[in-house]
C-alpha cells in the first residue's frame, strides 16, 4: 500500500547539510497498521512526511497504493493526497472554526456539494465520539477530543491510508489508550492502512502489526511486532523493548542467587501465558522457582509476558526443567539479562 | 469668544460638521484602496518568504526594500514628494481626490507589514494539516491564514485607521479639508482656541471609538 524505495532525504543549510534519511526502504502492507519507532531525531518524522510528499526525498520513490507520488503534478499530487489522511502530534484544527466545520471546510474545499459534507461530518464525528460537540470550539476541547476531531477530518477525505505523526505523544496515559482504541477501530472497520511512527513503545506494542525501528536516518531492523519482542537483535531496539519490561534486580542479589541454581528469563506468548508451566516446575521438578520480577503487556493479537526467575534445585534438574519450559512454549534466555547478547539457554 | 454652547454650534457647526465628513471621505476611501493593495502585499510577502509555499526571494526581498522605503518617508514629506505621481494618477493634486493618492501611498504598505505580522501568527502546522489534505494554495491563503489571523488583522486595521487618522490632518496643506484641518486653519492660525479644543475633542472620541471597536471585534472573532 505504501512502498517507499531507497528513500534519502538531505536537508542542506548554511551551516552544512544534514542527512535526515539514508537509503530507507519500507513497505506497508494494505490494510496493516506498520509503526516506526526511534529515538528524536532518528529520521522518522521526516519519514512520515516524505509518504504523502510533505517533504519530497531528494533521491528514492515513494509509491501510494501503486502511484508513484514523486512523479506526480503538482495537480495530480494534490489529488493523490486527499486519499492519505494525516493526523499530527499538535491536532492542527482552525481554532476559529467550529469542531463541525473543522471537518466541513476541508470537504467543502475538495469540491463535495453541501448535502454529502453534511453526511460526511456527521458520520465521521459519530464514529470517533464527538456527535454532541458539533458546534464547540477546539480551545474548548480537550486533548483527546482535539486529537479526535483531527481524525474525523482526516477519514472524511475517507482515505486509503493513514498517516499518523506522534499522534498520541502530546496526550497523557488514559487519553492514548483510549485514541490507539479509536485508531484500531478504525483499522478493523474500516479497512484503513495506518503507518505511525511513535517513540513510546506502548503504542507499538498495543497495536501495530508490524515495525521497523529507526537510528541515524536508516532502517536497522524490521518485523513484526512479535519477532522484535522475542528476537531483538540491534541495541536500540532492546532498550526500546526494556522500556516496556524493567526488570530492576540489583546485582548483588543476583550475584547471590547464581551460586545455587541459576537465573532465567522466561518469555511467553498467549495461550502459554495461561498455563501454569512454572507451577508444573516445581511439581514434576525437585526445582524451587522464585519470581524475581515479571510483568505481562497486551499486545495486539495476544498478551506477551516476560519473567525474571530464579530456579533453584541441582544444576540437572534446573536443566530438565528449562527443557521443560521450552516444551510448553515457553521462551528462555540467558543468565543476566543486562548483558547486551543474551546468551540462548538451547 | 462665544458665550454659549449653541452660539458656537451656530457659528462653527456647520464648518465642523462638514471638516467631520470630509475627515470619514478621506479616511473610508484611503482605507478601502489601501486594504484592497496592502492585504494582497501582506499575503505576498508571507508566501515568497523562505520557506514558505511560494518561495521567490526576488520577489521578496524586492518587496520588503520597496515597503521599507515609502516608510521611512514622513508623510508631511511624502505628500510633496509624490505630487506629480498624484497628478499623473487622478488629475488633480488638491482637494479629498488629491490627498487620497499619498495617503494610500503612505498606509497601503503600513497594512502590508502589519498583514504580514498577523499572518506569520498562524500555525504553522495548521497550514501543513491542509496541504497534506490537498487543499489548492489560493484556499489555503483563504480559509486558513486569514481565518486563523482574522483577530490580528482587525486589530491591525484599527492602528492603521488611527494612523491614517492622523495623516488626514496633515492633508489640509493640500486643501484635502477634514477636521485636522480645520483646527490648524482656525484653531492655529486664526487663534480660535474653542474650534481647536473641540476639534480635538472630536477626533480624540473617534479614534477611542474606533480602538474600542476595534477591540470588540477582535476578541469576539477570536475563539481560543
Amino acid at each position: 500500500m505504501i512502498q517507499l524505495e531507497n528513500v534519502t532525504k538531505v536537508f542542506s543549510g548554511k551551516k552544512g547539510s544534514i542527512q535526515a534519511l539514508d537509503d530507507v526502504s519500507l513497505h506497508v502492507k494494505k490494510g496493516e497498521i506498520f509503526g516506526v519507532i526511534g529515538y528524536s531525531g532518528a529520521g522518522k518524522s521526516t519519514l512520515i512526511r516524505c509518504a504523502n510528499l510533505l517533504e519530497r526525498p531528494t533521491t528514492g520513490t515513494v509509491k501510494v497504493n501503486g502511484v508513484d507520488l514523486t512523479a506526480l503534478s503538482p495537480g495530480k499530487l494534490r489529488e493523490a493526497r486527499q486519499k492519505i489522511g494525516m493526523i499530527f502530534q499538535g491536532f492542527n484544527l482552525l481554532k476559529t472554526a467550529t469542531v463541525y466545520d473543522n471537518v466541513a471546510i476541508p470537504l467543502k474545499l475538495s469540491g463535495l456539494n453541501k448535502q454529502e459534507v453534511k453526511e460526511r461530518v456527521e458520520k465521521y464525528l459519530e464514529i470517533v465520539g464527538l456527535e454532541q460537540k458539533h458546534q464547540a470550539y477546539p480551545g474548548e476541547l480537550s486533548g483527546g477530543q482535539k486529537q479526535r476531531v483531527a481524525i474525523a477530518r482526516a477519514l472524511a477525505h475517507e482515505p486509503e491510508v493513514l498517516l499518523c505523526d506522534e499522534a498520541t505523544s502530546a496526550l497523557d496515559p488514559d487519553t492514548t489508550e483510549a485514541i490507539l482504541e479509536l485508531l484500531l477501530k478504525i483499522n478493523r472497520d474500516l479497512g484503513i492502512t495506518i503507518l505511525l511512527i511513535t517513540h513510546e513503545m506502548n503504542v507499538i506494542q498495543r497495536i501495530c502489526d508490524r515495525v521497523a525501528v529507526m537510528e541515524q536516518g536508516q532502517v536497522i531492523e524490521q518485523g513484526t511486532v512479535m519477532e522484535l519482542f522475542t528476537t531483538p537483535q540491534k541495541a536500540t531496539t532492546k532498550k526500546f523493548i526494556g522500556s516496556v519490561f524493567s526488570h530492576n534486580i540489583p546485582e548483588s542479589t543476583l550475584t547471590h542467587l547464581q551460586g545455587n541454581g541459576r537465573i532465567a528469563l522466561l518469555s511467553f506468548f498467549g495461550i502459554s501465558s495461561g498455563e501454569p508451566a512454572l507451577a508444573l516446575v516445581s511439581k514434576h521438578f525437585n526445582v524451587f522457582p522464585n519470581i524475581l520480577s515479571g510483568s505481562i503487556i497486551q499486545m495486539k493479537q495476544e498478551p506477551y509476558g516476560q519473567l525474571l526467575v530464579h530456579l533453584r534445585g541441582d544444576k540437572e534438574e534446573v536443566e530438565k526443567a528449562i527443557e521443560f519450559l521450552i516444551e510448553k512454549g515457553v521462551q528462555v534466555e540467558g543468565e543476566d539479562h543486562y548483558a547486551v547478547n543474551i546468551q540462548r539457554v538451547s | 469668544m462665544p458665550s454659549t454652547f449653541s452660539e458656537f454650534l451656530n457659528n462653527w457647526g456647520e464648518d465642523i460638521w462638514a471638516a467631520t465628513i470630509e475627515t470619514f471621505q478621506m479616511v473610508s476611501i484611503a482605507l478601502l484602496v489601501s486594504i484592497i493593495i496592502g492585504l494582497p502585499l501582506g499575503i505576498l510577502l508571507v508566501m515568497t518568504r523562505p520557506g514558505k509555499g511560494m518561495e521567490n526571494k526576488f520577489v521578496y526581498q524586492l518587496l520588503n526594500i520597496f515597503i521599507n522605503i515609502i516608510r521611512s518617508i514622513p508623510f508631511i514629506i511624502l505628500l510633496f514628494f509624490i505630487l506629480p505621481f498624484t497628478k499623473w494618477v487622478v488629475g488633480t493634486s488638491i482637494g479629498v481626490k488629491g490627498v487620497i493618492v499619498p495617503l494610500v501611498v503612505y498606509t497601503a504598505p503600513y497594512i502590508a507589514r502589519l498583514m504580514e505580522s498577523a499572518i506569520l501568527e498562524v500555525d504553522r502546522g495548521v497550514v501543513e494539516a491542509y496541504e497534506a489534505m490537498g487543499i489548492k494554495t489560493r484556499n489555503i491563503i483563504w480559509h486558513v491564514l486569514l481565518r486563523e489571523s482574522r483577530s490580528s488583522i482587525i486589530l491591525g486595521l484599527t492602528i492603521a485607521t488611527i494612523g491614517l487618522i492622523g495623516a488626514t490632518a496633515m492633508a489640509g496643506l493640500v486643501g484635502g479639508g477634514g477636521l485636522g484641518d480645520l483646527a490648524y486653519r482656525f484653531g492655529h492660525l486664526r487663534y480660535e482656541a474653542d474650534v481647536m479644543y473641540v476639534t480635538v475633542a472630536l477626533l480624540i472620541i473617534l479614534v477611542q471609538g474606533l480602538q474600542s471597536l476595534g477591540n470588540a471585534a477582535a476578541a469576539r472573532l477570536k475563539k481560543d
